[in-house]
């Protein structure tokens, strides 16, 4: 746990933000953070963050639930507890197979859904009563604040992001991951 | 200004007179006697032992002999030698050909229609730079109206017998069909095919009409009227889309009704015109037309390709699965002659309209690279054929079913005018509207 300085840029609409983020870049800055109240379409893209890799654990999670429910099922209905239901005796798995599908769907859908949230949470380090990571208030109500890392060049720093429309600029010891 | 190639044109003319002749090889080769009829069975089952000959050995002889004459011929004693039944599915096979080719051409224009529809009552901001792609694509709703209701006059004159119930012999026999002679009869079939027919051409060349006016004229009066006749519209054809899919396709098999058919068609159609949408917006685009066009359009286009694709997988597996499981006679013989008869083409459908697009364009990126969206639509067209196919045959040509000269011939002839009829169309007017007030979103539209 090392203190950093880190300096502080508010900014008021997004469309600012966005032209500001790219003018950083454009200034070879590594932008740390950017805080929003909402989230801003392309802001990911600007700051090159890499892309989310979500899309790829979610396929892989309604792998697993698609897997549950064939093994599920088949325990259930075919090895455990065989029943005779409207006449279609369950002693083949395939010969059976239809009346699963909907339970196949359900469980790819549920495995994907929760367990993309549960890694969002974690990816994102967040639990309950978790202490918010948020600089600032306003940036849950109409403020964006953009963090960078500032190794020395306070001044320089503050002049650029003062020329790209920022509100309010402040430099503060931070306590990094 | 796009104009047809000339080798584009050269190759739509060769595939119509391939086809034509494929189709004609196909009536002149078809039996006119019982004998005649017997034998060409025998040669065939020696010719083609893999194709069809597998399923039929996995269905036993004595089973779909029986399936098949129940379906059609049930009740009233009216039996006919298996000689005359061969002779008539011999008879049927040509014509069932034409009309599933026909009708797979007529529909892709169809989707179209609604998809186009669904952007103008949307008022939808991305795909304005298509519009021209798709009213293209409609134009065929003309010629390939005209040929199906021609096609269904011939059959209600009795110059083929697709279908079962415009035969008076067989509605004398059978007190199912006399039940439902309100509904089914030859003159209400082709006053409904005409109103269906012509409320869709109407809309088609008015709101065509009103998109041309947009782009000469100093205010948007055009555009809204043209969302308004688009709602409208959009009520007349969720109905008589539903009621055509029961008249031209489910009639067929007379006994069988199912409730959610005309979802279930729709469904085809519509992913089947999205994805000619994508390949006719790809292949403008290759030879340098369509300039504002990016790879988001393609990946939305390719989007709908995918979520459709599911949609009809959703529909065809909640009819097949409640029929499975009730398991009602008169609603299973649909499935049991099926899968007894069709295994590779019904199972096979499967695997190309939810498997192939599923897997295929499941990946974000996959859905921007134009080589791999063409790949995937010919699939998916593929597939959707074999769905009219399976939809059509078994009522019509039984277990003497086979994917050969005459429905290849019936492929590529409308193929080939579907080709030149839509490219034509596309050369009439710039593909580019001036005026649409959602222009501009649409040349920005990113992803």
């Amino acid at each position: 746990m090392s203190a950093n300085k880190v300096i502080h840029a508010y900014y008021t609409d997004d469309d600012v933000l966005m032209l500001a983020v790219k003018k950083v870049k454009a200034a070879k800055h590594h932008i740390e953070e950017v805080y929003c109240p909402f989230p801003v379409h392309g802001l990911d893209k600007a700051m090159g963050l890499a892309p989310t890799r979500i899309a790829i654990t979610a396929f892989l999670y309604g792998c697993v639930g698609l897997t549950v429910a064939i093994v599920m099922m088949n325990y259930i209905m075919i090895e455990d507890w065989p029943q005779d239901i409207g006449g279609k005796p369950s002693f083949s798995y395939l010969e059976n197979m239809p009346a699963f599908v909907p339970i196949m769907f359900e469980l790819t859908v549920f495995f994907a859904a929760h367990l993309m949230v549960i890694t969002f949470y974690l990816r994102s380090r967040l639990w309950p009563f978790k202490e918010a990571e948020n600089p600032d208030v306003r940036t849950t109500d109409d403020h964006f604040v953009m963090e960078i890392e500032v190794h020395g060049n306070e001044q320089e720093l503050q002049d650029l992001l003062a020329d790209t429309g920022a509100v309010e600029i402040n430099i503060s010891e931070k306590n990094s991951h | 200004m796009y104009t047809i190639s000339n080798r584009l044109k050269i190759a739509s003319f060769i595939l119509m007179a391939v086809g034509a002749l494929g189709m004609a090889i196909g009536f002149i080769g078809a039996p006119s006697t019982e004998a005649e009829a017997l034998e060409m069975v025998a040669s065939h089952d020696d010719g083609h032992g893999e194709g069809h000959g597998a399923a039929a050995d996995h269905a036993g002889a004595t089973d779909h002999g029986a399936v098949g004459h129940g379906e059609e011929h049930a009740g009233g004693g009216h039996q006919m030698s298996h000689g005359e039944h061969v002779l008539h599915q011999l008879q049927n096979r040509p014509w069932a050909a034409l009309y599933v080719a026909a009708f797979f051409f007529f529909m892709i224009a169809l989707g179209v229609l609604a998809f186009y529809a669904i952007q103008r009552a949307a008022q939808a901001g991305w795909s304005p730079l298509l519009f021209r792609v798709m009213e293209g694509i409609t134009s065929y709703l003309v010629p390939g109206g005209i040929i199906m209701f021609v096609i269904l006059v011939m059959s209600v004159l009795h110059w083929n017998h697709l279908f079962v119930w415009m035969d008076p012999e067989v509605v004398e026999h059978d007190a199912l069909i006399q039940g439902k002679s309100g509904y089914l009869n030859g003159w209400f079939f082709l006053l409904r095919a005409a109103i269906f027919l012509g409320g869709w051409i109407v809309y088609r060349e008015y709101s065509r009409k009103l998109s041309l006016r947009q782009d000469e004229a100093s205010d948007n009066a055009n555009f809204k009227l043209n969302f308004r006749i688009s709602a409208a519209f959009l009520v007349f054809y969720l109905i008589s889309e539903s009621m055509m899919s029961w008249d031209w396709i489910m009639s067929v098999d007379p006994h069988w009704f199912s409730t959610l058919f005309g979802w279930y068609i729709f469904a085809s159609m519509f992913v089947s015109g999205i994805t000619v949408i994508a390949m006719v917006t790809i292949y403008l685009k290759s030879k340098g037309h369509l300039e504002h066009v990016n790879d988001s359009h393609i990946h939305d286009l390719a989007k709908f390709m995918f979520g459709i694709s599911i949609f009809w997988t959703y529909l065809w597996f909640s009819q097949f699965m409640l029929i499975w499981y009730s398991n009602i006679p008169e609603e299973v013989t649909y499935y049991v002659t099926r899968i007894a008869d069709y295994k590779l083409p019904f199972f096979g459908m499967i695997a190309m309209n939810f498997l192939f697009p599923i897997l295929l364009l499941m990946n974000s990126d996959y859905k921007r690279i134009n080589w791999f969206v063409i790949m995937a639509g010919i699939v998916i067209l593929a597939g959707h054929y074999l769905d009219i196919f399976n939809a059509i045959m078994p009522a019509t040509v039984g277990d003497q079913w086979f994917i050969g000269i005459p429905e290849i011939g019936g492929i590529l002839f409308f193929a080939g005018l579907f080709i030149f009829w839509i490219f034509r169309a596309l050369a009439t007017q710039p593909l580019e509207p001036k005026r649409n007030p959602f222009i501009e979103e649409s040349k920005h539209f990113h992803y």
